[in-house]
């Protein structure tokens, strides 16, 4: 799969479609993939990777790079497809100066899966159908890949790329996944266990904002938590209610837009399940206002501008899910 | 705020220009009683009341948030309180699915002719917030008078 994106993207280079290449590269360690600008035929070849950890979304970062002038290439695995059409909605990105290849995803993988499995000593990890391949200092290991995926993964919403001028692999399906029973798991405990269990999780934040940073959907000009008037400063939580309303409003000023990535939790450096916030605004979407899928079409309206004249009161909380 | 040790609840109430500020009015000249630990707080339309508005209240002391507006269909401006009924009903199931109390938050459609009816609600909120305690899961500590 390497290969074939790089000579994908030496080709685009080369015959003009595109004057840079947005993919990834290694960053400190060779699953911690970063993404990356590629401007030369050099750079590419010895640069660019594509491996089972390119989970990096980079659909957000075709916001900035869309408007240098120029025409990018960016590759966008399905999930980040969804995002970029969230951001074509939202007219984000300047759709005229990118070429957008489609890349079929077996899922990523967890790097903390496979020290779980024991291994050391990795000096590189390809893709074998559906395999990995860890090469490491004492030999060979090879795993199913479906031992190794990320979480997020596991659940996969949808292999369809949405949006794209040419594909590389099969088109893909929707899928149907169980991606909300953690969050049903949730709604059945009491109030109690609930509060109990978000305290835990969300008295490890430390204000790093990787969450917010990474998020396709947010990406406002300026963000509420950068704004000294808005009266919430942008530093490290002092107090519990500042944890719990930093990822509140998050959470809301999302909601509707956000199309379930998953890079929230991924790049977390305190592991919390940032996703179950934004997937229970999902859900309570779905089942109030009908399935929608952001990111899914461009047209659609998302169900925070709109309304119907016999929508549910908000006092139905009290008849949903543990008391 | 405690009076002879006894809790007593206070009680943000954002009520919208057209409607229920009028409906508060009306209760007064009519002279219905409603507790004074629920501070009015106007705003032009429901659909202006922004989640951290709610989130603000809590941190600065407020047991108990209700969000009074236009019945459905009478918004001065059409089209308001259908948005804020969207946004409330998700922002509520969040604050539940936190763990934070969901009797401390409510939603009441409360119109300028009834007078009667804003002072039961406001009657009602106090009692459920009086018998549900301080807010202790959504507070700033920093921010505790006691």
């Amino acid at each position: 799969m390497q290969e074939r994106l790089k000579q994908k993207a030496l080709e685009l280079l080369e015959n003009g479609t595109a004057d840079r290449i947005l993919g990834w590269k290694i960053g400190e360690f060779f699953y911690d993939l970063t993404p990356a600008v590629f401007k030369t035929r050099q750079e590419i070849q010895e640069e660019f990777v594509y491996s089972p950890f390119a989970g990096a979304n980079l659909s957000k970062y075709l916001i900035a790079e869309s408007r240098k002038g120029g025409k990018v290439a960016v590759f966008l695995k399905p999930c980040d497809s969804y995002s970029f059409t969230q951001l074509l909605k939202e007219h984000r990105i300047w759709r005229e100066n990118v070429y957008v290849v489609g890349v079929q995803c077996g899922g990523m993988c967890d790097m903390e899966k496979l020290r779980a499995k024991g291994c050391e000593g990795v000096l590189s990890v390809g893709e074998d159908g559906e395999n990995i391949v860890v090469e490491t200092l004492y030999g060979t290991n090879v795993f199913p890949r479906a031992e190794l995926l990320e979480d997020r993964c596991i659940t996969c919403k949808s292999k369809k790329v949405v949006t794209f001028d040419e594909l590389i692999g099969e088109q893909g399906t929707e899928l149907e996944s169980d991606r909300f029973s953690q969050v049903a798991q949730l709604e059945a405990m009491t109030s109690q266990e609930r509060f109990a269990f978000w305290q835990k999780e969300l008295s490890r934040c430390i204000r790093c904002n990787a969450c917010r940073n990474v998020c396709p959907a947010c990406s406002c000009e300026k963000c509420v938590f950068d704004n000294p008037g808005s009266g919430v400063r942008n530093k490290a939580a002092a107090d519990s209610f500042e944890e719990s309303l930093f990822h509140i409003i998050r959470a809301f000023h999302v909601t509707g837009r956000c199309t379930d990535c998953g890079e929230c939790s991924r790049v977390c450096p305190q592991n919390i399940p940032l996703h179950l916030l934004n997937r229970k605004m999902i859900k309570d979407m779905n089942e109030l206002y009908g399935t929608y899928q952001a990111g899914a079409d461009p047209d659609t309206k998302p169900p925070l501008t709109d309304f119907t004249l016999d929508d549910e009161e908000p006092s139905i909380v009290h008849t949903r899910g543990g008391q | 705020m405690s009076v002879n040790n006894e809790f007593q609840p206070t009680i943000v109430a954002f009520c919208c220009n057209w409607c229920s500020y009028a409906g508060a009015d009306l209760s007064g000249t009519n002279r219905l009683q409603y507790p004074a630990n629920v501070k009015i707080i106007r705003i032009p339309c429901s659909c202006r009341l922004n989640p951290m508005f709610i989130l603000r209240a809590f941190q600065r002391g407020a047991d108990g948030v209700i969000l009074c507006g236009c019945h459905p269909g009478d918004c001065h401006y059409t089209t308001g309180n259908y948005y804020a009924r969207r946004r409330m009903t998700l922002l509520f199931s969040m604050l539940d699915y936190l763990g934070i109390e969901r009797d401390r938050t409510r939603v009441e459609w409360v119109s300028a002719a009834e007078g009667a009816k804003f002072a039961a609600t406001m009657n009602d909120f106090a009692a459920t917030i009086h018998k549900l305690g301080p807010n202790r899961r959504l507070e700033d500590l920093r921010c505790r008078k006691d």
